[in-house]
């Protein structure tokens, strides 16, 4: 288990220097000069710009500016901002705590409610339940999540009152609760498809007879024996979904205007800040990848024959 | 071990070469076995998910590609006497009011339909683009193996380690004029990873197969067992994952546009005319309700006909 985990965190290095090359090279590499806009529609002074540029390491050759950059990570220094020089890691600390838990909210959401539908319409497949869910499911999938935001900002925020329409405190859990909801929908039904599926192919598989046979009674039978063996690919989903929320909240952080890594990450673009963008990225990716090794060895928590050696 | 990385695709999806089955009460001959497409087939013709979303996209591709049949209405006119926050009239079918106008008058149903052509566009062109590249690296690392497959397995580890959307965002962000092309690079840039994977699996399920060994025992080509024998029998998980992702292509498309990162305000797009609709929202809720309904109406054709050829070519589903 140990060996393992070391080799499979040894494996995750040159996944993350790709990762994090293949970014830097697309801020940097595509045209636009994050210097330049400093100046904004004005044209930029050469000698000031000239400046500039070799204060930041700007004017080194590309690679040498990866390198630099790399070394600085290694130090936790994520670099700073163009415009104001101010540290990115400031930044990223006032804005990841608000994405956590925007995400953490949504993914409980999912799991929670995407789990409970799937087990249903998997269950009794075929019967009115299920072509409820699955309909239902089709629906959340087809209507894009700008729109379902749109929507219920302006049917429950402005029409009916419920909640703040937009966002004022961006720590407020109730006020996070629609953007969180809007946020995981569309990975709720993917989810409840998944466990749809899951669990009507197991349903007939012979460890399901067995307990039947012995006289468990139903409700064990489902949630002890059918379920555990029927998440292996939802927990796969989940793991991977976990960085997807948190990279996918540009929108829903847009529409209901909670300050997180989206409108940070947006407003960056906007400003060409690279740093900024090459250092969500960078965060994203780590989490991606500590997500899938723990997946992997959920596997073997859920499914007590796949061991590690 | 378990295979270190799998996406949930690639869970759902059918393995390869599922055993012909013989032939049924409705099989051409009896004894004659069916190929898996024409079971496949047979199967999709009898599922009214299938029949439903085809006729559906059959009617989106005449829309995006005669929108003139549909509307007389020019999509980028705009005439200021006409006022969005008049109500759109509904009884006046296939007028250049029937949906209303917008904010600069202009025919909101005109450019309804004008959009189609986008989405269509967008979809179709990155799913292609996807699958053709996504699909060669895939085979070229299942069937060749070794060394190939380690740089580019290493590889779609990295490209599927960035967030599709915000990769989207960031390879756009650098043109100032973009064109449908672009978004469809950019998005297939960042897209292919899924293919690839998908691919790579069946294609090594494929190849120890013995048809694989006799092909080669008699001496055939690479390139003819690459293509002759073991693409056919392992194109059917592929084929799902493009036919639903087409659908998340165009929700991509209409999501940057929405963004203001998709097309620029010359190209008549669902999601851009759905941005401007947000600052509307409240007194003329016509401008968000017809090109988001087209929108999800398109999406979930495309996603029911990937429900359809899931069924059709899964053979644990039946």
């Amino acid at each position: 288990m140990g060996r393992y985990v070391a080799r499979r965190l040894l494996q995750m290095i040159p996944v993350f220097l790709g990762t994090t090359l293949i970014i830097f090279l697309m801020v940097n590499v595509l045209p636009g000069d994050p210097v330049a806009a400093l100046w904004g529609d004005h044209p930029p002074d050469p000698a000031q710009m000239a400046q500039i540029k070799q204060e930041r390491g700007l004017d080194l050759p590309l690679w040498h500016q990866y390198l630099n950059y790399l070394g600085g990570l290694l130090q936790g220094d994520f670099g700073s901002t163009i415009a104001g020089d101010r540290p990115v890691l400031g930044e990223m600390a006032d804005a990841f705590p608000v994405s956590i838990r925007l995400a953490l909210m949504a993914f409980v959401f999912e799991m929670v409610v995407g789990i409970t539908l799937g087990v249903m319409a998997g269950v009794k497949r075929g019967k009115l339940i299920d072509t409820g869910v699955t309909v239902f499911t089709l629906l959340v999938i087809s209507i894009p999540v700008f729109v379902l935001g749109l929507l219920g900002q302006q049917v429950l925020g402005t029409q009916l009152g419920w909640i703040t329409p937009t966002v004022r405190d961006s720590m407020n859990l109730g006020q996070l609760l629609l953007p969180a909801l809007v946020l995981g929908s569309l990975s709720l039904a993917y989810v409840a498809r998944l466990t749809r599926t899951s669990i009507a192919e197991n349903l007939r598989a012979d460890f399901m007879r067995t307990a039947v046979a012995k006289g468990l009674p139903r409700r064990r039978v489902v949630s002890v024996h059918l379920l555990r063996n029927s998440l292996i690919p939802v927990v796969t989903y989940l793991g991977t979904d976990i960085g997807a929320l948190m990279a996918g909240a540009v929108v829903t952080e847009g529409i209901f205007n909670v300050q997180g890594v989206g409108n940070l990450l947006f407003q960056a673009l906007a400003r060409r800040e690279g740093t900024v963008i090459v250092g969500c990225v960078t965060v994203f990716v780590l989490i991606y990848l500590v997500a899938n090794l723990l997946v992997d060895l959920l596997y073997a928590v859920l499914d007590p024959r796949i061991r590690y050696a | 071990m378990p295979e270190t990385t799998k996406t949930a695709a690639e869970e759902t999806v059918p393995v390869a070469a599922a055993p012909a089955e013989a032939a049924r009460d409705s099989g051409p001959a009896p004894g004659k076995p069916r190929s898996l497409a024409a079971d496949a087939w047979a199967e999709l013709r009898r599922n009214p998910l299938f029949v439903i979303s085809a006729v559906l996209i059959f009617f989106l591709l005449v829309v995006a590609a005669f929108p003139s049949l549909f509307t007389s209405a020019d999509p980028t006119a705009g005439d200021l006497s006409e006022h969005f926050l008049d109500k759109p009239k509904l009884g006046h079918f296939f007028q250049p009011d029937w949906f209303g106008y917008d904010n600069q008058g202009r025919s909101i149903y005109a450019r309804v339909v004008y959009g189609t052509r986008v989405s269509i566009i967008v979809g179709v062109g990155v799913t292609v683009l996807v699958t053709v590249f996504g699909g060669l690296l895939g085979m070229l690392a299942g069937y060749f193996g070794g060394l190939w497959d380690t740089i580019l397995s290493r590889l779609t580890d990295i490209f599927f380690g960035i967030p599709f959307l915000l990769g989207a965002m960031v390879v756009l962000n650098a043109f100032t004029d973009r064109t449908v092309w672009t978004v469809i690079g950019a998005l297939a840039f960042l897209g292919w990873t899924q293919i690839t994977r998908v691919m790579r699996g069946a294609v090594i399920t494929a190849k120890h197969a013995d048809y694989v060994v006799a092909a080669r025992a008699l001496g055939a080509s690479t390139s003819r067992i690459l293509f002759r024998h073991i693409l056919p029998n392992a194109v059917a998980p592929v084929i799902v994952v493009a036919t639903i992702a087409l659908g998340t292509y165009i929700v991509a498309e209409s999501t940057l546009s929405f963004l203001g990162l998709g097309l620029g305000t010359n190209d008549v797009s669902w999601g851009g005319d759905i941005d401007t609709a947000t600052d509307h929202i409240r007194n003329a809720p016509h401008l968000l309700f017809f090109p988001a309904g087209m929108l999800s109406l398109t999406v979930l054709a495309f996603i029911m006909l990937g429900d359809a050829v899931r069924e059709a070519l899964d053979p644990k589903l039946r």
